[in-house]
């Protein structure tokens, strides 16, 4: 345990429940819906993100000394751009059909606000390696949303799991029918509604008045 | 012209910004409390959108494309594809324009420049921004004036979207809304079901 501390274990731990990037912080909602239609896209996205968050905290960390305050956006811009155009062409090369799936959201990870967020409200202000555990927990955080999210659209939406059939042919035949509209964007936003309520539910501090 | 009030309607209608990709969530949600400051924001994400989809339309097609290059170095750039550049380019056009429009507004009209000051900055990390450029760069539109119609639709489809649910939140105020579900909750699931409804324009066709 002397790798990690109590406050740097906090670090990690903190976003997946109490502060999580998507339910309480409200950062990156944009990428986090259109992707979670099916599991295996979901992960992709998560893992993407869960790499540029990581390296670009690290990144601007290093350089926090040295990034004039007047033109960070454009440098954390450029950092940013960078690191997904990797993302990108890694994913062209080894997952052509997830990576074309995405589509556009891959490179939207670069306006990602938790990306964005965490550079200005962590890496700006603390060394390299609370930088990096920071990014890789609010990355989980958002990775958690988005699997769980996904994991319920692509159950209810096509009764598959990772493109596996998971529902019985026999409850087919009992008349059970796969629910369309999971598959439609609206539900995505539902189904964060409902998992907002049920974390709020759950830990009454974290109710807006 | 058909094509072009065609593609004006889909991209408000049927492929809005906000009920079908999510684009813009981040500030649409921090910004849809009033319908004052949603209409604020709206009109600075038309103007941008208007702004920065023909000029990445212009750099994409004359520069990154895959042959773009043909018009200064002849067939020597048959080969040349630097498309794999365009994330970058776009978000540096969108930083430097947003910037550049932002002096130019507070020099030419101060009431506008007043009125939409504070989003203006914002807006250089709107996903819903680089969103229209890269939309605009994978359905390859056939020419400059597809691509404008395409941005100002979308910002218009936005506007639409953020002072509608601002509207809605301003009055669910007074609504007896679960407790846990009060802010953020709730808004998720409004602006879920007015994307159902914005579902029943899917499929029409000019």
């Amino acid at each position: 345990m002397s790798l990690f501390s109590s406050k740097d274990l906090k670090l990690l731990t903190n976003p997946l429940n109490m502060n999580n990037p998507i339910t309480i912080q409200v950062l990156g909602i944009c990428s986090a819906l259109a992707v979670t239609v099916k599991l295996e896209p979901a992960v992709v996205m998560s893992v993407s993100v869960l790499f540029v968050l990581a390296l670009a905290n690290v990144i601007i960390s290093l350089l926090r000394n040295t990034i004039p305050t007047r033109i960070r956006i454009i440098v954390q811009l450029v950092v940013i751009a960078s690191l997904v155009i990797v993302v990108d062409q890694v994913l062209k090369a080894f997952v052509y059909d997830v990576s074309k799936q995405l589509s556009v959201f891959v490179g939207l990870i670069i306006t990602n606000c938790i990306i964005m967020g965490r550079l200005e409200a962590f890496a700006l202000g603390n060394k390299p390696w609370p930088a990096f555990l920071d990014g890789v927990g609010n990355a989980a955080g958002y990775g958690v949303i988005l699997i769980v999210v996904a994991f319920f659209r692509e159950l209810l939406g096509s009764g598959t799991i990772w493109g596996f059939q998971v529902i019985p042919e026999g409850f087919y035949e009992m008349g059970y029918a796969n629910n369309g509209l999971m598959i439609l964007p609206p539900m995505a936003l539902i189904v964060v509604g409902i998992i907002i309520w049920i974390q709020r539910a759950r830990s009454r501090d974290l109710i807006e008045s | 012209m058909e094509e072009l009030l065609n593609i004006f309607v889909k991209s408000i209608f049927i492929d809005n910004m906000i009920f079908a990709y999510f684009l813009g969530m981040c500030s649409y949600l921090a910004v849809s409390k009033t319908v004052e400051t949603s209409t604020g924001l709206g009109i600075a994400v038309i103007f941008v959108l208007g702004i920065t989809v023909p000029v990445n339309y212009l750099i994409e097609n004359f520069l990154l494309k895959k042959g773009a290059l043909d018009w200064i170095m002849g067939d020597a750039a048959k080969d040349i594809d630097l498309s794999f550049l365009s994330f970058i380019m776009f978000i540096a056009v969108i930083a430097s324009m947003v910037q550049l429009v932002e002096m130019i507004v507070e020099k030419v009209s101060p009431t506008l420049y007043a009125n939409l000051g504070i989003f203006l900055p914002l807006i250089a990390v709107n996903c819903a921004i680089l969103g229209g450029a890269l939309f605009m760069q994978e359905r390859e539109y056939n020419s400059i004036a597809e691509a404008s119609v395409f941005a100002l639709g979308s910002g218009v489809g936005w506007f639409l979207a953020v002072v509608g649910v601002a509207a809605i939140r301003e009055k669910i105020r007074y609504s007896n809304v679960p407790a846990p579900l009060r802010g953020l909750g709730i808004t998720f699931i409004v602006t879920g079901l007015m994307g159902i409804a914005f579902m029943s324009f899917m499929g029409i066709n000019l």
